[in-house]
């Protein structure tokens, strides 16, 4: 909600030439409305040595709150917004661009009538920006201004000094120097790269967005290093608002009831997938060895149990020997990706009859998935807590017994392998256990056991001498006396 | 003309039926329709045929024209509204059509042949532009088969057929609406509806004395409802037949059929049954009493009709329950459901049919009340209550009393009759520790509670408690109750706060509640344990093979991720409660504990440092730079002095905050640290303690948090008020301001009696939480202080809170007397399952 511009001068070249830049004087300070509050200008010190301009946004959060008109939350675009706790009133955030892109206008289109050469002219600049939040840290902030010409010094501003064991915030201290820049330059810089740092939104982005930016970032965007992160993070709020518009409010509350983050709780899609995802080899291959086993099994009625965003549906459709495909999830939210993914909405009928999507949980034992040729679990155990695999295990061998089953999960042996992994960690956050081959192993056998099934193993991905493939992959068929039994029950 | 129509024919028309006109084109069936029936409640093919092609004599359209005119008169049977159908239907395969939708809709098909002359169906036809250009050979065809059919009506599968011949027979004709033989919406009672007797004369009697019967009457005029099963086994079925049929004849009583009257019956009409379940008890029994008694019993069983529906639609008798869709419905399979029940298909391991649990889908509006199963104990399900508790085998002879919902029992004098298999101990259809099944919780769903009646849940919500109980909650085993979300205290107009508590006092002495307890709100996180006294406790009483209890969040999350720290704070809490002397004390060996634990950081540090500290860091490291350029500009003369001041107080306001959440923080080691506050004890073996009156619940938490040796345990501070004494409420504002004077978090303030009824008997809130001045900037921000800020956030609508404090709090307590009664785990699931799922209602999270 703050920040500082000075420069310096000479009697020839004052430093209160400042005023005419920003078309304001140094005498007076100055107050404009803006929509999230009052943003005031005032000058510290302005003689022809010095001169510094400071302006400061005093949020309105209680309104920032009320604003909304959604149920519950507030109608706020983003979910932090509906908290009056909250660190825009504090943080130099995209409200502070706005309003200096407000109240700074004139200046920043490089206009001055009074001193129309003094805009093109660089001068000595230095910015300071005391609670900056910065996503991706000094380092980053260093990798978006230095290649502007800017001397960037930035420090971590501490979370909290009385338990130095939570680390550094997320914000920084920022202090810009140069002499090369002019001053509209300089406020463009701000104007795009404090959201961009910032990396949250306020405010509904409108479609001349990209117009904006392109304005902004006039002869010095094109060239910038960072181009694409400061494109996609300006412009990812477009995205973002799709992603709002979808947020499952009712998961939301529940994290809230439980002093949780969201993130926590609504996890089910990773936010990196949340794009088109880049098929990563493994999981291509995931895929293939899986629909080779359903082949080999002569299943044509198929449940994808954990279906996810619809990755394994999609392949399933696309061979016609797969007569009923059925994905199930828990997540509300990745059965709405998965029905995007897919275009249910317009695909065509004798395809669509072939698909289904709704909501289940392998903790329960549900009469719809009963029936079918075969069950797929690809990728699905290891999000259980392991006190909790019985119930799975029961809803799935025991009540819905499809003739064959396939379960892949990673075999953790394998994760000295991958060199992005830090030794110990699992592959993915929400991953409650990882488990090496005997493991598995143990668990498919006894399972089958228990349920009149016989198992098989097939490594998925190169299968490595030592460690062995990076998933496994257990086949499960219903054993042929048991069908036998079945089927003489049922006939009597 | 008054004297043409009673000389004319009455025709009587069941009120729920589908009435099948049958007649030529031109012989009067819309004209006789529109004068005896209401005009909705006659659908004409020739209006189909104009719906779907614009034109209502277009032969071509006939087929899809039926289509509609099947689907509409479907929507209204299953809606309960009779259906006149206007079209030829001279063809039986066009009749079989709509006595299949009769009986798939389970109601009375209805014929009336209006036969009229050929010349007269002409004439008429040639009087109509539209039909000028029929031929004559059409309506020839007609006539042929309309008399081919009339003989054949009965055998085709209708009820009731009525023939009207020539035009003043139809034109004299007079239709009266019969009510349904089930239909006794109008009697009210009061009930008193007794279970299956079996031949248990003496029982019966003893029965009936106790629900104030002398010889058969009422003194106060109520009516006896039996349930059918009054035959076999016992040894007295002539002398049960005696009393029931003298108390229906008299019109004290009424009954319906049981299966085994049903099969005796049969036997008396000569038709060759098995004498097995009793059934030759009962013809031995009955080889001694007159002809004439064995006439009218077979007149009398005759005559019984399968089901009941009674006071105005709210109650329905039958033997073995019925289905809402088959309520005050005529069928054969209806019959058969109402005397027999659904089974499976399946035989269980005594050779019996496995019966379908009907009652666990069963959703319907009007209570149900049937016997059939034998039971240990008549319990309500779903708005269903099965009274057969087994008196032949030993058990006893149960009546419930209706409106009250009191049941009544005598118990068997003896084992008459040795069961077969053992009764089942839980409610029927149910099966102890049977799966989980999705059905239980997914979708929109209403759940029946004791305190509150049907508490419902939306399906969104449904939704989102499926993902947060499937993907991160305990073993539901574990999770028996789940705590309701609590409303605070009604906004105050004192300056400078948001809450005060002499409102929460004044909304309690509103309710009629005089002693009220104050709470001391602890600075943590819900926490619910749920404590064995050893592994081999849990696994019997929960069956879960390893720990022993569990420790978890408001949304059913475990606290801690390592298995070994929950056990080692249940450990302690064991030892706590073994030293108190409580497992002895309250005969018990488990018990489940509400609780705060604490510090809250321990759980929400997640959310403290990406919000909480997130926010202090940023206000420190901007006002000191703000404050210096505000103050280098005022140094200069710059008119600042406002904008300066204000800054200033948002500065103080900031470090407010920041002191406000860090009393919430400290660094735990292992369980060093970490501190719990037990509150309340909600239930134990056998027994909810959820009515337990506050200042017991306390004592005995005193005596825990006393015997513990390990500093985990911490009492809870409390002050009691009378709610009427403006001295004792001064003494409360007095406690509540010292306290959050010094930084606490507030005080809940509770009725001490726990669960109580206001004066007009609502239930009343739990509890009300009144927040301090200082916590509340964790809430409503650092600067919710400001005299503008305040006086928006006053503008605050707690209704919706309340309502759904007071909803979770039933399904809670719902949860902890299935808990306690040894329900199965659904049924305890089920409500557990709604309190998360209200949780995701939208309703203010400042609140």
């Amino acid at each position: 909600m703050f920040l500082t511009i000075s420069t310096t001068g000479t009697p020839e070249r004052p430093a209160t030439d400042l005023g005419y830049l920003l078309h304001k004087h140094p005498e007076k300070a100055q107050a404009f409305s803006t929509s999230y509050g009052r943003a005031h200008v005032l000058y510290p010190e302005a003689d022809d040595q010095r001169c510094t301009a400071a302006l400061l946004l005093e949020v309105d959060a209680v309104a920032l709150v009320r604003r909304g008109k959604g149920k519950g939350r507030g109608g706020a675009p983003d979910s932090a917004l509906a908290q009056y706790v909250n660190d825009r009133p504090y943080a130099a955030s995209s409200l502070l661009a706005v309003a200096l892109s407000a109240v700074f206008s004139s200046a920043m289109r490089a206009v001055c009538a009074a001193k129309p050469e003094l805009p093109s002219q660089p001068r000595p600049l230095r910015i300071e920006v005391p609670a900056l939040p910065a996503r991706g840290g000094p380092e980053l902030v260093r990798r978006l201004f230095e290649p502007l010409g800017w001397t960037v010094t930035v420090e971590p501003v501490a979370l909290d000094s009385e338990f130095p064991e939570w680390g550094d915030s997320r914000y920084v201290r920022l202090e810009l120097e140069s002499t090369q820049l002019t001053v509209a330059e300089a406020l463009r810089h701000l104007y795009v790269l404090l959201p961009v740092l910032d990396d949250a939104k306020h405010y509904w982005v409108a479609s001349d967005e990209v117009d904006k930016l392109l304005r902004a970032g006039e002869g010095w965007l094109p060239g910038h290093p960072e181009q694409k992160l400061i494109t996609s993070r300006y412009l990812s709020r477009r995205w973002s608002l799709t992603r709002e518009a979808m947020e499952r409010l009712e998961l939301v509350r529940l994290a809230e009831a439980d002093d949780s983050e969201v993130e926590d709780i609504d996890n089910a899609v990773e936010a990196e997938t949340e794009t088109e995802e880049k098929p990563t080899p493994l999981a291509v291959q995931r895929r293939e060895a899986i629909l080779e086993a359903l082949r080999a099994a002569g299943a044509a009625r198929v449940l994808d149990l954990g279906c996810g965003q619809g990755q394994l549906v999609q392949a399933l459709l696309k061979d016609p020997k797969f007569t009923e495909i059925v994905g199930v999830d828990v997540s509300v939210r990745a059965l709405t990706i998965a029905s995007r993914r897919l275009k249910l909405d317009r695909m065509g009928e004798r395809m669509a009859s072939r698909v289904q999507l709704f909501q289940g949980s392998l903790a329960y034992t549900d009469k719809r998935l009963k029936g079918y040729d075969a069950a797929v679990l690809s990728e699905v155990i290891e999000h259980l807590d392991l006190p909790r695999l019985p119930a799975l295990e029961y809803a799935v061998f025991g009540a819905a017994r499809p003739r064959t089953v396939l379960v892949t999960t990673p075999n953790v042996e394998y994760n000295v392998r991958w060199e992005s992994l830090p030794a110990g960690h699992v592959r993915h956050g929400d991953h409650r256990f990882e488990w090496t081959r005997q493991e598995f192993r143990a668990w498919a056998s006894a399972v089958a056991e228990r349920h009149g099934y016989d198992v098989e193993f097939v490594p998925v991905g190169p299968d490595d001498p030592e460690v062995g493939p990076p998933t496994q992959m257990a086949v499960f068929t219903l054993g042929t006396a048991v069908i036998r039994t079945e089927k003489e029950a049922k006939a009597a | 003309m008054s004297e043409t129509q009673t000389r004319g024919r009455v025709l009587p028309v069941t009120d729920l039926s589908l009435v099948v006109l049958v007649g030529a084109s031109g012989s009067g069936k819309s004209t006789f329709a529109r004068r005896h029936f209401k005009p909705t409640e006659v659908i004409s093919s020739d209006f189909c045929r104009g719906l779907v092609s614009d034109d209502e004599n277009d032969q071509g359209a006939t087929k899809d024209a039926f289509d509609v005119l099947h689907y509409i008169a479907g929507k209204r049977l299953a809606a309960g509204r009779r259906t006149v159908v206007d079209a030829t239907s001279v063809q039986s395969d066009s009749r079989r059509q709509l006595i299949d939708l009769a009986k798939q809709y389970d109601v009375l098909p209805i014929a009336i042949v209006l036969d009229v002359p050929e010349e007269v169906c002409a004439e008429r036809n040639a009087g109509r532009t539209d039909r000028v250009d029929m031929p004559v050979r059409v309506i020839k065809r007609h006539i042929r088969e309309l008399r081919r059919s009339v003989r054949q009506l009965e055998r085709e599968g209708f009820r009731k057929v009525h023939v009207l011949r020539g035009v003043a027979d139809i034109e004299q004709a007079t239709v009266v609406t019969e009510k349904r033989f089930n239909d006794l919406t109008h009697l009210t009672g009061p009930f008193d509806i007794v279970g299956d007797i079996h031949g248990c004369a003496a029982e019966l009697e003893s029965l009936l004395g106790k629900l104030g019967y002398t010889d058969g009457v009422h003194p106060e005029g109520r009516t006896a409802v039996f349930v059918g099963d009054l035959v076999d086994r016992g040894p007295d079925s002539p002398g049960v037949l005696r009393r029931v049929m003298s108390m229906v004849r008299s019109g004290n009583a009424l009954c319906v059929p049981g299966n085994h009257e049903n099969k005796y019956g049969r036997y008396l009409k000569g038709r060759k049954v098995q004498h097995t379940h009793g059934l030759a008890e009962t013809i031995e029994q009955m080889e001694s009493v007159s002809d004439e008694f064995r006439a009218e019993v077979r007149e009398f069983i005759d005559g019984l009709v399968s089901h009941y529906v009674l006071d105005g639609g709210r109650l329905v008798v039958c033997h073995a329950g019925l289905p809402e869709k088959y309520h005050g419905r005529t069928s054969g399979r209806v019959r058969s459901h109402a005397l027999y029940g659904d089974t499976t298909g399946e035989t269980d391991e005594f050779g019996l049919p496995v019966r379908y649990p009907w009652a666990e889908d069963y959703r319907g509006r009007a209570a149900v009340v049937y016997g059939h199963t034998p039971v240990p104990e008549a319990t309500w399900l779903n708005n269903t209550i099965c009274l057969d508790t087994g008196a032949v085998f030993g058990g006893k002879l149960t009546a419930l009393r209706w409106p009250e919902r009191e049941l009544v029992d005598v118990p068997a004098e003896r084992v008459w009759y040795e069961p077969t298999k053992p009764l089942r101990s839980e409610a029927p259809g149910g099966h102890d520790g049977r799966p989980l099944d999705l059905a239980d919780v997914h979708g929109r769903r209403a759940v029946e509670t004791r305190h509150q009646g049907r508490v419902a849940v939306r399906e969104e919500n449904a939704a989102a408690a499926l993902e947060v109980m499937s993907r991160f909650a305990v073993d539901p085993r574990l999770l028996p109750y789940l705590p309701p979300t609590m409303a605070p205290t009604a906004t105050s107009r004192v300056e400078g706060y948001l809450e005060h508590p002499a409102e929460a006092f004044a909304q309690y002495a509103g309710d009629g509640v005089e002693r009220v307890v104050c709470e001391e709100k602890h600075m943590g996180s819900r926490a619910v344990a749920l404590v064995c006294r050893d592994a081999e406790t849990a696994r019997r009483r929960f069956g879960v093979e390893g720990p022993t209890g569990s420790l978890y969040t408001r949304t059913g999350r475990p606290f801690f991720d390592d298995e070994s720290v929950t056990e080692s704070i249940l450990d302690r809490l064991r030892a706590a409660v073994a030293e108190a002397g409580l497992w002895d004390e309250l005969d018990t060996d488990w018990l489940l504990l509400d609780a705060e634990l604490m510090p809250w950081s321990l759980k929400a540090s997640g959310l403290l440092r990406s919000q909480y500290a997130a926010v202090g860091a940023a206000s420190g490291a901007v006002f000191p730079g703000a404050l210096a350029a505000l103050e280098g500009a005022a140094a200069r003369g710059v008119e600042v002095a406002d904008l300066l001041a204000r800054q200033r107080e948002r500065a103080v306001h900031a470090a407010a905050f920041t002191d406000a959440y860090r009393r919430y923080c400290w660094t735990t080691e292992g369980l060093d640290g970490v501190r719990l506050a037990p509150f309340q004890i909600l239930a134990v073996q056998g027994r909810s303690l959820a009515g337990l009156p506050h200042d017991e619940q306390l004592a005995l938490l005193d005596r825990m948090v006393e015997h513990d040796s390990t500093g985990l345990l911490q009492t809870t501070r409390r002050l009691y008020v009378d709610t009427g004494d403006p001295e004792s409420v001064r003494a409360g504002v007095d406690w509540w301001l010292e306290m959050t004077g010094r930084g606490g978090e507030g005080m809940v303030v509770k009725p001490l009696g726990a669960v109580v009824r206001s004066t007009e008997g609502r239930l009343v809130q739990p509890g009300i939480k009144c927040r301090g001045r200082e916590y509340l900037r964790i809430i409503y921000g650092p600067e919710y202080t400001r005299p503008e800020n305040l006086d928006r956030l006053r503008k605050r609508f707690l209704n919706h809170k309340r309502s759904l404090a007071i909803r979770e709090y039933a399904l809670g307590l719902e949860a902890l007397d299935r808990l306690a009664e040894g329900e199965p785990l659904w049924r305890v699931h089920e409500a557990v399952f709604g309190v998360l799922a209200l949780e995701s209602e939208p309703v203010d999270p400042r609140l």
